[in-house]
């Protein structure tokens, strides 16, 4: 079987089960979870049961409802803040690369300034003035990963502008609007969606370890970096609770990098072959 | 004597990871001292039958049967340590492209000394005397300290003479040189190839001379293999081949260079009106001066080609035109009008009437565009018509440049590169033109190819009454199709004027060497040159 147009190693599938399966139940949790999110519907701390496979939370509330209803609202959360993030970077990048002079020196100047503050720390600060709302969160993750995506779009927008085909659609007279989203971009895809997998890793363990502080999304809403927090004093009685929202976060990124990877290494041996020695 | 020969390969056979057969059952001896050229056009198979002599393969390729024989070892049958013992020290390689295959962190004399340190077979010392020796014979100036530069700081001839050194490092006994003096220019070419040659014959090395230019393995080669499609065409001595070919593949190889001379452009498109005057234009890099005050002028129907090699500002005088470089001084008229200079001040009229072809093709359109994308944008952006229309030009357009209708839904990777140059010209022809600039339109394609390139060049000429500047290091491209050629030298022309005047003399200098160092299709040519500059340096010497 093939995906793609290509046919994917062994642990590529591994990823793309995972995140299938991932898919399917974030997109259909309110009729896939066994309970309402915030029902309570046993004790703190339950043992695993035939009624609720992985037990209770810190409130007794059923610990694989939560981690659904987690996983949808990260991964919802993530995504949002790696395609805002993409866009502004990949804006910003071509229209760097290609216009070049003033503009260029403007924008790299303000992504140094940007990257010389560490991101946690930012993402503390504006929080912590802000409130931690989900608006405030998403925008705030996204203009602090635009940095990294700007970089890598500035860099392949370079490398393309000099193209022929690029000049030649100069010489013709078109616009900056038409040389980045007809020349450029279509040629700078599958990079671009290989960083893509990578950067939504990055933001989804960015939100999960603001939550696990937590600055990130708030209750009653749940989440797989706060879910880790709240039920951390369960290891404390050598009970499970914890580790089940964090063996998920692992999972989700690791299939994601799995994907991703053999992504990249389509790009770069197309023939999907080496020299013979 | 069967001990002569020293490298043998015997059905070779390699395959690409798809399946597709890439060379189909090739032989080839090779004896001592012996210089076998392998010619074809792109895609013949020569380079990786000039790398499967080291039985090596490039990604997605592999040896799937066969042979390699050298000086009696079956190569194939060893593993890759005893591989590697063998590549550089009995069988070494010249690339093509000497610039891209220096490391440039590295000074010369480390990379020379490489492979003999590596194999073990000379001390540093030995192995620096033995470079500087290499040097000395292929006339590198300033042999003893040549060594400590850095590959930046030597031209282009010298960086690849200085790879032949360093194929000659270990004394091999057999040398693949894979188009090593296609990158250069034709004045250097010929430097470069008296000094291989020499080379080949002072050592005794027995040499494989891969290359598309049959006129210029003519002057290196004992015997010619004709390639085509990964098989052999035929084999056979130089002279034979060039006089007597018995395939008639190898015939129209031979035919397209003997052509030129006898065949020259008519003067039947050219009109008194004027397209394009360039006057007293000058334009620089920074500082850098690079054209030096050009007066140039193109009428209706006409081809004036500028001539001249690589850093002439050729080039550059094209960037004038189409106003990606505005020159610092000088006016430009265009259709009796002055020319803004620079691109942003000129109107969407003015950059329609103005298109440019570009020399290599495949980065010439955008891969991802299928071709209608690439020829209808044109169509669409300077007219204003709508989808149906738009198509409907298209597939005038592919008529006029003689590429099938269906082409139209095709992706430039699925063309061949004398396709996607039609596609170029189609590109530029849909902007309904006065004046289209070639930069080196053919010089990325094989003869063939580039053949019927140039005569679909003139065709349109006579039916659209088409004005060309055509920019060219290919002489033999300016004889067929250039009413005026200009030669230019340093930023100058050292020569402007009907193109049979040009060629017939008297010439100026410069002109006369680029004519003289353009390989003629016999195989005493290299040699009757080397005789008329010995004798020019005798009456010198007393």
């Amino acid at each position: 079987m093939k995906v793609f147009g290509q046919k994917p190693t062994p642990s590529a599938w591994f990823g793309l089960v995972v995140m299938a399966i991932f898919m399917v139940v974030v997109i259909f949790t309110p009729w896939l979870a066994p309970y309402e999110e915030s029902a309570n519907v046993g004790g703190t701390w339950d043992e695993p049961s035939a009624t609720s496979w992985l037990g209770g939370d810190q409130i007794g509330r059923d610990m694989l409802t939560r981690i659904m209803y987690g996983s949808r609202m990260t991964i919802a959360v993530a995504l949002a803040i790696t395609s805002l993030s993409f866009l502004i970077g990949i804006v910003l990048g071509f229209i760097s690369a290609v216009v070049g002079g003033w503009v260029d020196i403007f924008f790299t100047r303000l992504l140094d300034v940007m990257l010389s503050i560490p991101s946690l720390i930012f993402a503390l600060i504006i929080l912590g003035v802000f409130g931690s709302s989900i608006p405030v969160l998403i925008l705030t993750i996204a203009v602090i990963d635009s940095t990294r995506v700007f970089r890598l779009a500035r860099a392949l927008g370079m490398n393309l502008s000099v193209m022929e085909y690029v000049e030649a659609a100069r010489l013709r007279g078109e616009g900056l609007w038409w040389v980045i989203s007809r020349e450029i971009l279509p040629n700078a895809r599958a990079p671009l969606v290989s960083e893509f997998g990578l950067r939504f890793c990055f933001n989804f363990l960015f939100i999960a370890g603001l939550s696990f502080l937590g600055l990130g999304i708030q209750p009653p809403y749940a989440d797989l970096g706060g879910m880790v927090r709240e039920n951390a004093a369960a290891i404390n009685f050598g009970m499970m609770a914890p580790i089940y929202p964090a063996v998920t976060i692992a999972l989700l990124t690791v299939s994601v990098n799995l994907v991703v990877d053999w992504m990249l290494s389509i790009d770069a041996r197309p023939s999907g072959a080496q020299a013979e020695l | 004597m069967i001990h002569d020969i020293i490298l043998e390969i015997k059905g070779l056979q390699l395959g690409s990871v798809a399946g597709a057969v890439i060379i189909d059952k090739v032989d080839l001896r090779l004896k001592q001292g012996e210089v076998l050229g392998l010619i074809g056009e792109s895609g013949a198979g020569k380079s990786t039958i000039g790398l499967a002599a080291m039985c090596y393969a490039r990604a997605g390729v592999h040896i799937a049967g066969g042979e390699v024989i050298l000086g009696g070892v079956n190569v194939r049958a060893l593993d890759a340590e005893g591989r590697r013992d063998v590549r550089g020290k009995r069988i070494a390689y010249i690339a093509q492209s000497a610039a891209a295959a220096f490391n440039p962190a590295h000074t010369l004399m480390d990379q020379v000394c490489e492979a003999p340190l590596i194999h073990n077979i000379m001390t540093r010392p030995e192995a620096e005397a033995w470079a500087r020796q290499l040097f000395r014979s292929l006339d590198l100036p300033d042999p003893e300290n040549f060594g400590s530069r850095y590959p930046h700081q030597v031209s282009g001839g010298q960086l690849q003479r200085a790879m032949a050194a360093m194929a000659m490092s270990c004394r091999p006994d057999v040398l693949v040189l894979d188009e090593p003096t296609t990158a250069l220019d034709v004045t250097t070419q010929i430097e470069v190839l008296i000094l291989l040659k020499s080379l080949i014959r002072e050592y005794r090395t027995a040499a494989l001379y891969i290359t598309h230019d049959l006129a210029v393995v003519a002057q290196v080669a004992d015997r010619i293999k004709v390639l085509r499609h990964g098989k052999e065409v035929e084999e056979g001595l130089t002279d034979q081949i060039l006089h007597h070919a018995r395939q008639d593949y190898t015939a129209r190889l031979v035919a397209v260079r003997g052509a030129a001379a006898s065949e020259r452009a008519t003067k039947a498109t050219v009109t008194p009106e004027t397209v394009l005057s360039i006057q007293a234009c000058h334009a620089y890099y920074g500082d850098f001066h690079v054209v030096k005050g050009v007066s140039l002028d193109v009428r209706r129907g006409e081809t004036v080609a500028v001539v001249g090699e690589s850093g002439s500002g050729k080039s550059t005088l094209a960037r004038i035109v189409t106003g990606l470089l505005p020159p610092r001084s000088g006016e430009i008229l265009f259709q009796g009008k002055p020319l803004p200079l620079a691109l942003k001040a000129r109107d969407k009229e003015l950059k329609r009437r103005i298109q440019l072809v570009y020399q290599i093709p495949d980065v010439a359109i955008n891969p991802r565009h299928s071709v209608l994308d690439s020829v209808g944008r044109p169509v669409q952006f300077y007219f204003g018509l709508g989808r149906e229309l738009v198509s409907k030009r298209a597939k005038e357009l592919m008529g006029l440049v003689e590429l099938p209708v269906d082409f139209l839904q095709r992706r430039p990777g699925q063309l061949s590169g004398g396709q996607k140059q039609r596609v170029c010209i189609a590109r530029a022809l849909a902007a309904n033109p006065d004046l289209i600039i070639l930069d080196e339109p053919t010089s990325a394609l094989d003869p063939l190819v580039a053949e019927e390139i140039l005569k679909l060049l003139r065709r349109l000429q006579a039916e659209l009454g088409l004005s060309y500047v055509l920019i060219t290091h290919d002489l033999d491209v300016v004889h067929r199709i250039a009413h005026r050629t200009a030669v230019m030298l340093k930023g100058e022309f050292v020569a402007f004027d009907q193109t049979e005047t040009i060629f017939d003399g008297p010439y100026h200098p410069y002109t006369e060497k680029l004519i003289n160092a353009v390989p003629v299709m016999r195989s005493d040519w290299l040699d009757g040159v080397l005789a008329k500059r010995a004798q020019a340096a005798l009456p010198a010497a007393h």
